[in-house]
C-alpha cells in the first residue's frame, strides 16, 4: 500500500506516497523526476543507477525507498554546486571520459564515493572500486584517466 | 568518387536490415521548411546520383515525390545568426552531433558552439535510411561540407550585393562577412532581410580542403558532454508526457510460442489499469511501473511451444541448413570471389591447411534498454524513441497501425547507444498501441531481460577455410565458405591467385540482426587466425608472411605502423605472455592491430595487456574522439573475442542477464595505444565499426604466440580447449 514517506535528497526534503518495497530507482526517476539515475540491468550489475546514500556509493535498483528514509541521499543532479560541477563531472568532460553517455552519471557517483574516502587512489583501486559499473562502450582507458585527473584538481 | 562509393555500398550485406524499405514516402517539401523555420537562408542539399540515398540497395528505390529524394540534409541560416543543420542521422554515441558540427562550422567559420544541430526528427528533418554502416562521415559529412560551403557563398552573394562590392574582396570570418578595403562587416542574420533564400547546392562547390581545416580536423569536446555528466540529458526513457502512464507487456514463454488462451479478468479489475488485447500481443498500461508490473503477472496465460534448437548443436545446425535463406536479401548462390582454380593452387602449395572457425552468437546490450513514450493526438501519433533508423521506425508505426506516414512523428534523443542492435522499433509499437488503448501517453521501457530476449543478435557462424602456401610463403589457394554469419569483410585483401569466396545463408535458430561491423568481425577472425597458422606452417614470422602476400599500401601502412610502434621483432614476449598480429579492412577503413596477453598457467584465464591499433579511416575529422571510438571497438571486441556467448535451449535464453552474462569490465581493458593515419589526400571513411575486427584475431594469436594453443572459435575459452585436449 501506498504510504506518505519522506526523502532526504540532495539537501532538499521530498515527500512521495508509494509502497515501499518500490525500488528507489524508480522512485527518484518517476515520482520525482530525477532521471539522471539510470536503468541499465536492475540486478545491481551495471551500476547505471548508483547513487550515493550517507556517502556510499549504492545500487538504487536493488534498494527499496522504505530502507533509505531518514538517510542521506545524493544523485547526480546534486552533484553540481551553485553553477559549479563536482571535480569529477569537470574530470569526465575534459577527459572525454564518454561516448552515449549513459553509464556516466553511475561512473561519477561511484568515482566520488571512492575519492571521498581515498584522494589520490592507484590505478588498481580505482579498477576495484569501478569493476561493478558496466560502461558499454568501453570507455574505461578514459574514465580511469578522469578520476586521476579529478584526484589531482 | 561517386560510383566508387555507390559500388562499395553494394556489398553492404542488406540482408540483415530486418525490415524491408517503406513503400511510400511523404517528404517534407520546400515550402514546408520555411513553414519550421521563418526566414533566411537554406541550403538544401541536392545532389547529383541521389547519393543522399545512402542506405545502400535494399533502401533505394522510389521514395516518392521529386525533390526529397535528393536531399541529404539542410543547413538554416537564421535572421538572428543561429545556424542549424537538420539531418536524419542519430546520435548514439559515436559522437556525430559534435563531428558534423565541426565540419558546418569549419565551412561557415563560425565557432563549434554556434551550430546546432536537429537530429531524427522525421517531422522537420529530411528523409535518411538510418545510421549505421559506418556511413556518417563517409557520406554525410561531405555532404554536410558541401551544404556549409555553399551557405557561406550565399551569404557572400548577399553581402556583395548590399555592399556594391566584387565578392572577391570579401571574407568570412566570426559569423559576419567582412569588406575589409571599406572596414565594414554584415552580419549573417542580417544579410537576408527577412527574405527567405533557397539555395540548392550543385557538386562542385568549392569546400575548404583538410589541410586547411580550423575547427574540423581538431579534437574538439562532446558538445552535449556538461548535459550528460550533470544527467540532464534525457535520453527516450527520460521523456515526461503530461498524464504519462507506464506500460509492460506480455512476453511468450519461449521462442516459437503460441498464445491458447489468456485469462486477464483480475488485471482488468485493478484500478487504474489498462488491458490491450490485440491478437497475441497483450500489453498493460497502469500509473506506476510497478503497478504495470503487478498488472502483468495477476494475468494467466497458456502457450503451446514447439521444439526449438539449442546452443548445443548450433553449429551442425548451421551447416545442415545451409541454402534456406528464410527470404530477403542477397547472399547463397554466387561466390563473392572466385578467380583461378582452386585444385590448380592446392596442387601448386607445398604445405595445404583446412580448418573450421565459429563464432557465437552474442547480444548487443547497449546499457540503455529499447525505450518509448507514445502518443496520440487527434489520430497523429508521436514517438520518442532510441533508433538507428527514425523514418524506419516510423514506416514500422505506419504500417502497424494502418495510417499514412505523416501522422506518425518519430523523435529520437541521442540514445544510450546501439552498436547495430537499434536499427527496429518494437518498444516504439507496443507502446504506441497501448497508449491506443489507454487513451495517454505511455512509456515502455524494456527490461534487460527483455532487451537480452526479444531483440536481435549478432549472427553465429561457421567458416571453412581451406588453403594452400608454397614452402616460401606465397599463398597459392584459399577457399572461404562463410555460414550465415554475413559478408561484410568476407574477401581478402591478400594476393592470391586462386580464389573461391562464398557465403551460404541458412535457416537461423534466433531472430538475428546487424552488430558493429557485421559479419566483418567474422570473417576477419577465420582469415587472421588461418593467415597466422600458414606463417607457422612454413616458420614465417606473422608480420612477414602478410606483407609477402599484400600488395595493398593502405593495409601495408597499417600494418607497419602498428607493428612500428608495438616493437615488432624487437623483442621476445615474457613467459606466459605472447604477440599477436593481425589486421584487415571494412568500410573505407583500414585497421592493423598486435596484442600483447598473458595467460595465467593455472586457471587458463588470459588478460590482453597491451593493444596497439593503426588506422586509417581517410582525413581524420576529430583525433581525439576517433581515438575514443577505436578504443570503444577493441574494448567491445574484448567481450566477443573472450567470453561473449548467447546460450540456448528449448526455446529459452540459459544466460539472457547481466549476472549471467559476462560483458567486458574495468579490469578487462588492457591499455590501447592508437595510432592515427591520417590520410588528407583521400575520403573520409567511418570509424565506429572497423577497429573492431581486428581485435579477435590479434588476441587469438596471441594466444598462441603464449601457448601453443589455437583457438578457432568464439569466444575463445582456453579452459574449456585445453579440457578438451586441444593444442596447435
Ligand atoms: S540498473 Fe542498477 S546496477 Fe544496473
Ligand atoms: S558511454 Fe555508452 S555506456 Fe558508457
Amino acid at each position: 500500500m501506498a504510504n506518505a514517506i519522506e526523502l532526504n535528497i540532495n539537501s532538499t526534503r521530498h515527500r512521495v506516497d508509494v509502497e515501499s518495497d518500490r525500488s528507489l530507482l524508480s522512485v527518484l526517476r518517476d515520482d520525482l523526476d530525477l532521471t539522471g539515475s539510470k536503468y541499465g540491468c536492475g540486478e545491481g550489475q551495471c551500476g547505471a543507477c548508483t547513487v550515493l546514500i550517507d556517502g556510499k556509493a549504492t545500487r538504487s535498483c536493488i534498494t527499496t525507498v522504505g530502507s533509505v528514509v531518514g538517510k542521506r541521499i545524493t544523485t547526480i543532479e546534486g552533484l553540481e554546486q551553485h553553477g559549479r560541477l563536482h571535480p569529477v563531472q569537470q574530470a569526465f568532460i575534459e577527459a572525454d571520459a564518454m561516448q552515449c553517455g549513459y553509464c556516466t552519471a553511475g561512473m561519477i557517483m561511484s568515482a566520488a564515493a571512492l575519492l571521498a574516502g581515498n584522494s589520490n587512489p592507484s590505478n588498481d583501486e580505482i579498477i576495484k572500486n569501478m569493476e561493478g559499473n558496466v560502461c558499454r562502450c568501453g570507455t574505461y582507458q578514459r574514465i580511469v584517466a578522469a578520476i586521476h585527473k579529478a584526484a589531482k584538481a | 568518387m561517386t560510383d566508387e562509393i555507390i559500388e562499395e555500398l553494394e556489398l553492404e550485406p542488406e540482408r540483415y536490415e530486418l525490415h524491408a524499405g517503406p513503400l511510400l514516402h511523404f517528404d517534407l517539401d520546400r515550402r514546408d521548411f520555411f513553414k519550421v523555420t521563418g526566414g533566411g537562408i537554406f541550403v538544401l542539399l541536392a545532389l547529383k546520383g541521389s547519393l543522399a540515398q545512402e542506405s545502400g540497395g535494399g533502401q533505394r528505390r522510389g521514395q516518392g515525390g521529386a525533390m526529397p529524394k535528393e536531399i541529404g540534409a539542410w543547413i538554416h541560416v537564421a535572421e538572428d545568426g543561429s545556424v542549424t543543420v537538420y539531418t536524419g542521422k542519430v546520435e548514439v554515441g559515436q559522437n556525430i552531433r559534435t563531428s558534423l558540427s565541426q565540419v558546418v562550422a569549419e565551412e561557415l567559420r563560425i565557432p563549434l558552439t554556434s551550430v546546432k544541430m536537429v537530429m531524427g526528427d522525421t517531422d522537420i528533418v529530411p528523409y535518411d535510411a538510418g545510421t549505421f554502416g559506418s556511413l556518417t562521415t563517409r557520406m554525410m559529412s561531405p555532404q554536410l561540407r558541401k551544404a556549409g560551403a555553399a551557405a557561406r557563398e550565399a551569404l557572400i552573394d548577399l553581402a556583395a550585393e548590399a555592399a556594391k562590392v566584387d565578392r572577391k574582396e570579401l571574407t568570412v570570418a566570426g559569423g559576419k562577412v567582412i569588406h575589409a578595403a571599406s572596414k565594414r562587416s554584415f552580419e549573417f542574420g542580417k544579410l537576408t532581410h527577412g527574405q527567405r533564400v533557397a539555395r540548392v547546392i550543385s557538386d562542385d562547390v568549392g569546400v575548404t580542403p583538410p589541410g586547411e581545416w580550423k575547427i574540423a580536423g581538431k579534437s574538439a569536446q562532446k558538445v552535449d558532454a556538461r548535459a550528460i555528466v550533470t544527467g540532464k540529458h534525457e535520453y527516450s526513457s527520460d521523456i515526461k508526457r503530461p498524464g504519462l502512464l507506464h506500460a509492460k507487456v506480455l512476453r511468450p514463454s519461449a521462442y516459437g510460442a503460441t498464445l491458447v488462451s489468456a485469462d486477464s479478468r483480475e488485471a482488468e479489475k485493478l484500478p487504474n489499469v489498462t488491458v490491450v488485447k490485440d491478437g497475441e500481443f497483450i500489453g498493460v498500461a497502469a500509473k506506476s511501473e510497478s503497478a504495470a508490473a503487478k498488472a502483468r503477472e495477476s494475468i494467466r496465460a497458456e502457450w503451446k511451444t514447439a521444439p526449438q534448437p539449442s546452443s548445443r548443436e548450433l553449429f551442425d545446425y548451421l551447416r545442415t541448413n545451409a541454402g534456406q535463406s528464410q527470404g530477403g536479401g542477397r547472399g547463397g548462390g554466387r561466390p563473392e570471389a572466385a578467380t583461378g582454380s582452386i585444385e590448380k593452387g592446392l596442387a601448386e602449395g607445398d604445405h595445404k591447411l583446412q580448418q573450421t572457425y565459429t563464432v557465437a552468437y552474442i547480444a548487443h546490450i547497449p546499457l540503455e534498454p529499447r525505450a518509448a513514450v507514445a502518443e496520440w493526438n487527434d489520430g497523429k501519433l508521436t514517438v520518442w524513441t532510441g533508433t538507428q533508423r527514425p523514418f524506419g521506425v516510423r514506416s514500422e508505426l505506419a504500417q502497424a497501425f494502418h495510417i499514412p506516414e505523416e501522422k506518425v512523428r518519430v523523435l529520437v534523443p541521442d540514445t544510450g547507444s546501439g552498436y547495430g542492435g537499434k536499427h527496429t522499433g518494437e518498444a516504439a509499437i507496443e507502446a504506441a498501441r497501448i497508449a491506443k488503448a489507454a487513451g495517454k501517453p505511455v512509456k515502455l521501457v524494456w527490461t534487460r531481460e527483455e532487451e537480452f530476449n526479444w531483440a536481435y543478435f549478432r549472427p553465429a557462424g561457421v567458416i571453412d577455410v581451406n588453403s594452400a602456401v608454397t614452402r616460401d610463403g606465397k599463398i597459392t589457394a584459399w577457399e572461404f565458405h562463410n555460414y550465415n554469419s554475413g559478408q561484410a569483410g568476407i574477401r581478402t585483401l591478400y594476393e592470391v591467385p586462386n580464389q573461391l569466396i562464398q557465403f551460404h545463408s541458412t535457416k537461423t535458430p534466433l531472430r538475428q540482426g546487424s552488430y558493429r561491423a557485421l559479419a566483418a568481425t567474422a570473417n576477419h577472425f577465420a582469415r587472421e587466425t588461418h593467415m597466422d597458422e600458414l606463417a607457422h606452417a612454413v616458420k614465417m614470422d606473422p608480420l612477414e608472411f602478410r606483407l609477402k602476400n599484400l600488395k595493398d599500401d593502405r593495409l601495408r601502412a597499417v600494418f607497419e605502423a602498428a607493428a612500428a610502434k608495438f616493437g615488432w621483432g624487437k623483442t621476445k614476449p615474457a613467459p606466459g605472455r605472447g604477440f599477436g598480429i593481425a589486421g584487415g579492412f571494412e568500410k573505407g577503413g583500414y585497421v592493423a592491430m598486435c596484442a600483447e596477453v598473458s595467460v595465467d598457467r593455472t586457471s587458463s584465464a588470459v588478460k590482453i595487456e597491451r593493444v596497439v591499433a593503426s588506422f586509417d579511416c581517410g582525413p581524420v575529422v576529430n583525433p581525439d574522439q576517433l581515438r575514443n571510438q577505436i578504443e570503444g571497438s577493441v574494448v567491445m571486441g574484448i567481450g566477443g573475442a573472450l567470453f561473449e556467448a548467447i546460450e540456448f535451449e528449448d526455446g529459452k535464453l540459459l544466460n539472457g542477464r547481466l549476472s549471467s552474462y559476462r560483458v567486458p569490465r574495468f579490469s578487462d581493458a588492457p591499455s590501447i595505444d592508437v595510432v592515427l593515419v591520417d590520410r588528407k589526400d583521400l575520403p573520409t571513411a567511418g570509424a565506429g565499426e572497423t577497429p573492431i575486427v581486428g581485435l579477435a584475431p590479434a588476441v587469438g594469436n596471441a594466444i598462441f604466440n603464449a601457448t601453443g594453443i589455437r583457438a578457432r572459435s568464439l569466444p575463445m575459452r582456453l579452459e574449456k580447449q585445453i579440457a578438451q585436449g586441444a593444442k596447435g
